[in-house]
């Protein structure tokens, strides 16, 4: 008889197991798996038993006291969170974008020969095959670096990664975004790619500022683990060459630019 | 003229739903918002001791998130599941302020196991009204070695546990909490627990032998 897993029990008790009902089965037949279940409700039995202190039957009007001084007259309305200083800087960041887009197909239209005019939506794929390419370079050199960390084993000393903590925070923005763009567009591979390389990135992202050297090195082995340095890679390599072939082919003379120009 | 400040019973009869306190807090009637803290302040209260695990922490998340909950209100449009979106808010804060906690505790030599309420424990009061020596020494151990794991936890495993072991919330909205895929807070969910039981594992056998040679004296 084939065991259930450990993740599949857990997954069970925790009641996001997808095939509960099969699981059920099992266990009400394998004494071995109900043992494991048992073990494993034990621990999450006497975590239950932590206290939560009562904040009292006034907590309510309490925190109502505190946060009332500080409440503005009125909620903000929505379009006025378009002014915070953070969605500024991303509404900056999405204008350069498109003056980018705006100037990369302006510069490809005036290479090619007048009859074929690129469409909004080549330009708009152009552009995110550069953008997502640059994504994935910049996390390839983010894994690679962390790949290559030689902790010393012997030390006792915490080593701090606070530095790299940032990085894969800023890597996450841009990756959930892409994911969620990739899984608009139907790109499985890709999608599933950038979700493996979410999860790393987010378990860097969440881990303490200082680690042990030992950590440090299961930090590494995760990524030779799970693939992801290859993944990333293949993945990357497979938008180069999309992007070569998106990108016309340079202009044979420049000197016909500038008659046109001139003209 | 004294103008007598509306209380909350009877602004309880206008908003008896979060939606519609919602709807008078965005025109203007900050009564409304009143019942909606009062409303959710002890779940949010409960949510964020068990993810910061401490009460001053604690109770400056319940704070930030009815806060930001205000502010952002106009941007809000599921209006009757407002105790999850000022959850989410909450352990959002809640995960920030961890972060903030680990950076101050980083200056300290050794990270102290906080004995708050041990005198309340149930831990220590479980099984037995008059427990032996052997079994209390064991409970204190038990509950230390429980804040070590939990403490151990990295923010986002921490966090799915809590969510979902806890407080019963749904996968999708632990994924968004932490800015994943529901597939990824699953497996966060399994890795929390994974660590816990290997690192308490130990601890709560050892509990069955102290509580036998309790029964034994």
């Amino acid at each position: 008889m084939k065991h259930m897993t450990e993740e599949e029990l857990i997954a069970y008790k925790e009641g996001v197991a997808a095939q509960r009902a099969v699981i059920a089965q099992h266990l009400a037949a394998c004494e071995e798996c109900r043992a494991e279940l048992e073990r494993i409700e034990t621990v999450l039995a006497a975590l239950d038993s932590l206290p939560v202190p009562n904040p009292g039957d006034d907590y309510g009007r309490h925190v109502w006291q505190q946060i009332a001084p500080r409440l503005p007259e009125r909620p903000a309305r929505w379009w006025q969170e378009w002014f915070e200083p953070r969605r500024l800087s991303a509404l900056g960041a999405v204008a350069a974008l498109i003056v980018v887009a705006f100037l990369f197909g302006r510069y490809s239209r005036d290479r090619r020969t007048p009859d074929t005019s690129a469409s909004t939506e080549q330009i708009r794929e152009r552009v995110l095959i550069v953008a997502v390419g640059d994504h994935l370079s910049r996390s390839e050199m983010f894994l690679v670096e962390l790949s290559n960390a030689q902790p010393n084993l012997s030390s006792e000393k915490l080593v701090n990664i606070s530095a790299e903590q940032r990085r894969a925070e800023d890597l996450l923005e841009e990756n959930r975004l892409y994911r969620q763009t990739a899984l608009q567009e139907g790109d499985k591979v890709m999608a599933s790619t950038l979700d493996e390389l979410e999860r790393f990135l987010l378990d860097v992202a969440n881990s303490p500022d200082e680690i042990t050297s030992a950590q440090l090195e299961k930090i590494r082995q995760k990524i030779e683990a799970r693939g992801i340095l290859f993944k990333v890679r293949v993945v990357g390599r497979e938008l180069q060459e999309r992007q070569k072939a998106t990108t016309p082919a340079p202009a044979q003379n420049d000197s016909t630019k500038v008659e046109r120009n001139k003209a | 003229m004294i103008r007598m400040q509306p209380s909350v019973e009877s602004t309880q009869t206008i908003a008896d739903s979060d939606a519609v306190a919602v709807e008078r807090t965005l025109a203007g009637d900050r009564d409304a918002f009143r019942v909606l803290v009062e409303r959710h302040s002890h779940n949010v209260f409960r949510l964020a001791y068990r993810m910061t695990r401490n009460r001053p922490d604690a109770e400056e998340v319940v704070q930030e998130a009815f806060l930001r909950a205000y502010q952002k209100l106009g941007k809000f449009e599921a209006r009757a599941n407002f105790g999850t979106w000022v959850y989410r808010i909450a352990a959002n804060y809640a995960i920030d302020r961890m972060r903030q906690r680990k950076k101050e505790e980083a200056r300290k030599v050794e990270p102290a196991v906080r004995e708050e309420g041990m005198e309340n424990d149930p831990v220590a009061l479980v099984h037995d009204a008059a427990p032996t020596p052997e079994r209390l020494a064991h409970n204190i151990e038990l509950r230390k070695q429980m804040e070590i794991a939990l403490a151990a936890l990295s923010y986002s495993e921490r966090t799915a546990f809590v969510m979902r072991h806890w407080e019963g919330c749904a996968i999708e909205e632990i994924a968004a909490v932490l800015k994943s895929s529901s597939g990824a807070a699953k497996n966060t969910v399994f890795r929390a627990v994974q660590k816990l039981r290997l690192a308490l594992q130990p601890f709560v056998g050892r509990g069955a032998q102290a509580r036998a040679i309790g029964t034994e004296s």
